[in-house]
């Protein structure tokens, strides 16, 4: 029988460290020329040195250590003044050298840390999240697993094996253990990894997006009984491909610890897969017999060592941190903390800032993006960024709005026909035949003819029972097929029954 | 006129004496007739030898600017990829292997209008001083059918002994270039880590591996050393400076007034008495041109030996970690990928290979690196330091470039340590990154075989070893009334 | 002394893949104990206060700048493939995590 989270939580306090890998946005590659574009035909994008071909030599790309060192003082590091490259060796055929050249013991940027914030019954709750080091590597190749049943490595007959991804610029950004979340822990390394995501994006220097793999998180997860000096033994677990999975793939793991523990049985520390489909983890290899990787110094690569001067140029184009960005935000708008964290769950805010900027008032705004846009976007499982709607687009609409152009309702058809790719707003107006209906003698036909339809109704009405005009308005906007406006109506109805 | 050398070939060539095609042809004949016995090449590409060789004609007929060596030939060591050319690095793991690629030196060479010949023999990637390790059989030393060339390079030093090419590319990474260079009685140049790009160099030590050239005069080595040099934004340990001006020095020969320093650690016990006489009578001669002759000891280089049996093997064991039967190469067993690595790399790599990369996995593994990798490398230090100070009394250094002359075939193939002892001379100039020069010294008194004398410049002053080198090469060839090669005995036909 | 064993040089041709024979793995041991007590000698005077050296030149920051160049051909990239399919190079079953 499953143990509950109240339970786990009641007699565990869990750690957790995060490793977040990110892919860096450059043009080329790490250590070649290659292009970078997601999506390529196979091994389109390779050469001698990302093929790990014989003879062939590494060259790092300078923009991927600017870019490094950006991430790092975004995140409060310290950046070496002397650092170096050193391989990983260890055999695996998605790694061309069947070494990765990465950072060992001499990392780009250490100890700093990211602020976040979480909503929670109590209120809102601020976490410190230490970061350990953020340090520069390479991806590796992708390989498809060929024949058996399940296209997943085990049972595949084959592989084969795409090397366009081998070599693309990656930073990994690792914490320091976090204590002391309780049962919040889930929440906070989404929130982490989600604060660390706008980061990032905010940087440009990377496109963040989680369901390509250019932003992959790995979560180590261990639990000790509350009081416990004893850090557990903990797992390692890969595959979280979204915000979401984060925080389930924590829950998961924080529940199948508690059951070996409370059962007594060790937990194992071991790499574990996380499955979207379950919501729980299986094991991937164990570690118990750890790889010895025997880390040396890159010899084809010389150090880095950044000028005083690099670094504070590099500083001084920071852009201003998403939580200070935000906070000016919602001064600005006058939003209250739920709308706020809503628009940052639904992943709307920039799409709202945009909107907002392109003259549209925050308030309707953020009511198209929280509202209809977001339900669309939730019916199609997709992100309201990736729906063919721009902050362009809904700001035409808002302004088409505030003119009295359209109604709410008529805006609603634009904005579903936007979605669909039936073109432009003023297209979609023009196609759909869409227009509100203002002229006073076509609108006072329709009142007289709703009236005529229930004088008893309108004598109410006459005889100062306002709320009864609700049912001749309503037939009056079903005889202009919604495209009157409801308020105008009310006023020349109200005027024409002697209530104006 | 394939015994010329090759400054004496490219006069020929510009004065229309004779063709690139000619001069190629000639050697494509010696090859045929000689490389049987000698078996210098692993693969000779006559077709694009002789495509390259019309080329050079047809632009030098058509009034074009030739570079200084253009229509000559040369060998090219198997270690460097050239595009489309068999490329093995002397090892059955790439048999068959054709790089989609060139080499910075090949693109250079091909720029400079030189002919490439094909590919020389060696030890499997580089390992050795032999030439014994390759997986095709041993190359045998021009001056004695039974006795090695020298390794690794050995097909490149015996192709230049035995008239088959008159320059040829090598790799040192410990004295490949040099020590083939003293057996053979051929000239060899090491040049400062970083001044010739090693992209394209499949790699056995990347933070020792130089190629540099090799050829039968000092002049001809400081011609091609210029060709291959420089800067090369593809290899981040590439030198960006200016060339030294090694022609300019070989052409100036002139050591009035130069400082030479006698390492005190590099003679003595367990080098050959005849080659220890050799290099005495050099230094008299170099005294005789107005050179200060002064002994500096270095004591760290005691060291050097043990260092660098650290470092490259650690290295290897890394660099070679890519051939693995996935992306090219042979592949062979069955089951699962990791099965078919193990499989693949058991036949592939021959038993110094296997005995290295195991060696230099050990000294890496995490427990042994401070020990073992992490001590080599602080040794590394100390032998630059007395380099430094050696270099504060002399303005070069001079050793015998190898304790003995050529040993039999087989000889010490059983005995790694003995073997490894061959580079004791030659190895400490790869640690410290500076230039060193292997000059034939004359023929050992107990058995008429070559021995050489080894030059070395603090690092980028490259110019200095062609300066000495020169100077000590225009004395001896007076000596000895031509080139020492002339007192080889003669190939082929029987 | 040096004393590796049959079963250390095991390990180390496991970790290099590479598949030893029962006699290369016995001859193996000998011979890196000799060779280890000879190189061990590096120890005597690598000093706490002695820097390492990786590089033998002080070079620092050789970077490339952020701009594309041409790839190989998809029929350069795996003109050396031992087997291919579908533009990929093809390799046995893969064991292991993914």
């Amino acid at each position: 029988m499953a143990l509950k989270y109240e339970e786990v939580i009641a007699k565990y306090e869990p750690s957790l460290g995060l490793e977040v890998h990110v892919e860096l946005g450059t043009a080329s590659k790490m250590f070649c020329g290659c292009n970078t574009v997601f999506g390529a035909a196979a091994n389109t994008q390779t050469c001698p040195v990302c093929l790990g071909l014989p003879g062939a030599l590494p060259v790092v790309n300078g923009k991927a250590i600017e870019y490094t060192i950006a991430i790092g003082l975004a995140l409060n590091c310290s950046i070496a003044p002397y650092s170096r490259f050193a391989r990983k060796n260890y055999f695996y055929p998605d790694m061309p050298k069947n070494f990765q050249t990465s950072q060992y013991d001499e990392p780009i940027c250490t100890n700093g840390y990211l602020d976040i914030t979480i909503e929670t019954d109590e209120g809102s709750k601020d976490f410190r999240i230490e970061i350990e080091r953020v340090h520069m590597e390479e991806d590796t190749g992708k390989s498809l697993h060929m024949g058996g049943a399940t296209g997943r490595i085990h049972g595949a007959d084959y592989s084969l094996l795409d090397y366009n991804r081998a070599g693309i610029p990656l930073v990994e950004i690792v914490t320091k253990v976090v204590n002391g979340c309780g049962k919040y822990a889930p929440e906070v390394a989404k929130a982490y990894v989600s604060e660390l995501r706008d980061v990032l994006r905010g940087l440009g220097v990377s496109d963040v997006k989680m369901e390509q793999g250019s932003l992959r998180c790995d979560a180590n997860v261990s639990l000790r009984i509350i009081g416990s000096e004893k850090l557990g033994t903990r797992s390692e677990t890969k595959n979280v491909n979204s915000l979401k999975s984060v925080e389930r793939a924590i829950r998961s793991e924080m529940i199948r610890h508690a059951e070996l523990l409370n059962s007594n049985q060790r937990v194992i520390q071991e790499t574990r897969h996380f499955h979207e489909d379950t919501g729980l983890t299986t094991s991937g290899r164990s570690k118990e017999q750890a790889e010895d990787y025997r880390y040396f110094p890159e010899p084809d690569l010389v150090p880095i060592a950044p000028s005083k001067e690099l670094i504070a140029k590099i500083a001084a184009t920071l852009p201003e941190k998403p939580s200070v960005r935000r906070k000016k935000l919602q001064e600005a708008w006058q939003v209250p903390d739920k709308e706020m964290a809503a628009m940052i769950n639904a992943e709307v805010l920039d799409l709202v800032e945009a909107t907002v900027k392109l003259g549209a008032d925050p308030t309707r705004a953020r009511s198209w993006w929280l509202g209809e846009i977001a339900r669309i976007a939730n019916e199609k499982a997709v992100a309201a960024a990736d729906l063919a709607i721009s902050a362009a687009d809904v700001a035409e609409v808002v302004a088409l709005i505030v003119k009295g152009e359209l109604t709410d309702k008529l805006a609603r058809q634009v904005v579903e026909a936007l979605i669909n790719g039936e073109g432009s707003v003023g297209q979609i107006i023009e196609a759909r035949g869409i227009k509100v209906v203002s002229d006073d003698s076509s609108l006072m036909a329709a009142i007289e003819r709703a009236i005529a339809a229930a004088p008893d109704v309108a004598e109410k009405v006459r005889g100062g029972n306002i709320p009864a005009s609700g049912a001749l308005i309503g037939a009056v906007m079903k005889d202009s097929k919604g495209q009157a406006d409801a308020a105008k109506v009310r006023d020349l109805l109200l005027k024409h029954l002697g209530q104006g | 006129m394939i015994n010329k050398s090759a400054v004496e070939m490219a006069e020929s060539l510009s004065k229309g004496e004779i063709t690139s095609v000619e001069l190629t042809k000639a050697h494509l004949n010696q090859i045929n007739e000689v490389d049987g016995q000698v078996h210098a090449f692993l693969h000779v590409d006559t077709q694009g030898a002789l495509d390259q060789a019309s080329q050079v004609d047809a632009k030098r007929s058509a009034g074009e600017k030739m570079p200084a060596l253009a229509g000559v030939p040369l060998a090219l060591k198997d270690v460097l990829v050239q595009k489309g050319i068999p490329t093995t690095c002397g090892s059955k793991m790439l048999e068959g292997w054709r790089p989609p690629y060139d080499s910075t030196v090949v693109r250079k060479l091909k720029e400079n209008g030189i002919v490439i010949l094909g590919k020389t023999n060696m030890d499997e990637f580089a390992m050795g001083s032999s030439t014994e390790n390759s997986a095709y059989g041993p190359t045998k030393n021009p001056w004695d059918l039974t006795r090695i060339p020298g390794g690794s390079g050995g097909g490149s030093s015996a192709s230049l002994a035995s008239f088959q090419a008159p320059l040829a590319i090598g790799t040192d990474t410990g004295g490949s270039i040099r020590q083939p260079a003293a057996v053979t009685g051929t000239v060899g140049v090491k040049p400062t880590y970083g001044a010739v790009s090693r992209y394209g160099l499949v790699a056995f030590s990347s933070s020792l591996d130089q190629a540099g050239p090799c050829a039968r005069t000092v002049l001809d080595a400081a011609y091609l050393h210029e060709a291959i040099a420089g800067h090369d934004p593809l290899d981040s340990t590439s030198i960006n400076a200016q060339v030294p001006a090694v022609v300019a020095a070989a052409k100036d020969g002139n050591v009035k007034g130069m400082k030479i320093g006698v390492i005190k650690e590099l003679q003595g016990d367990g080098y050959q008495a005849g080659v220890l006489k050799l290099f005495n009578e050099s230094l008299e001669i170099l005294a005789s041109l107005g050179a200060e002759i002064v002994e500096v000891s270095c004591k760290y280089f005691d060291y050097a030996l043990a260092a660098y049996y650290l470092i490259a093997p650690s290295e290897c064991s890394s660099n070679l970690a890519r051939f693995d039967a996935m992306r090219y190469g042979i592949r062979s067993g069955q089951g699962s990928a990791e099965e078919v690595m193990n499989s693949t790399r058991q036949i592939g790599f021959g038993r110094e290979v296997k005995r290295r990369i195991i060696l230099g996995t050990y000294a890496l593994s995490s427990g042994y690196y401070d020990a073992y990798y992490g001590s080599a490398q602080k040794v590394r230090t100390l032998i630059s330091r007395d380099f430094e100070s050696a270099f504060k009394l002399a303005d070069v250094l001079v050793s015998p470039t190898a304790p003995t002359t050529a040993f039999k075939i087989g000889e010490k193939s059983n005995d790694p340590i003995a073997m490894y002892l061959n580079d004791i001379a030659t190895i400490p100039t790869n640690l410290a990154g500076i230039g060193g020069m292997s000059l034939p010294s004359g023929l050992a008194a107990e058995d008429g075989l070559p021995a050489g004398f080894q030059i070395m410049a603090p690092a980028m002053k490259d110019d200095l070893m062609y300066k000495v080198g020169a100077a000590l090469e225009a004395e001896l060839n007076t000596k000895w009334q031509g080139p020492i090669l002339n007192s080889a005995p003669k190939l082929g036909a029987k | 002394m040096s004393n590796i064993s049959r079963d250390d040089v095991a390990n180390l041709a496991k970790l290099a893949r590479i598949d030893l024979s029962e006699d290369e793995l016995a001859g193996l041991a000998k011979e890196l104990s000799v060779i280890l007590d000879a190189v061990a000698r590096v120890q005597e005077v690598a000093g706490e206060d002695v820097p390492p050296t990786s590089h033998p030149l002080p070079l620092v920051n050789v970077f490339r700048e952020d701009v594309v160049r041409p790839s190989l051909t998809t029929e350069e990239a795996l003109s050396g493939a031992p087997e291919q399919e579908e533009q990929r190079f093809k390799v046995p079953q893969i064991l292991g995590e993914e």
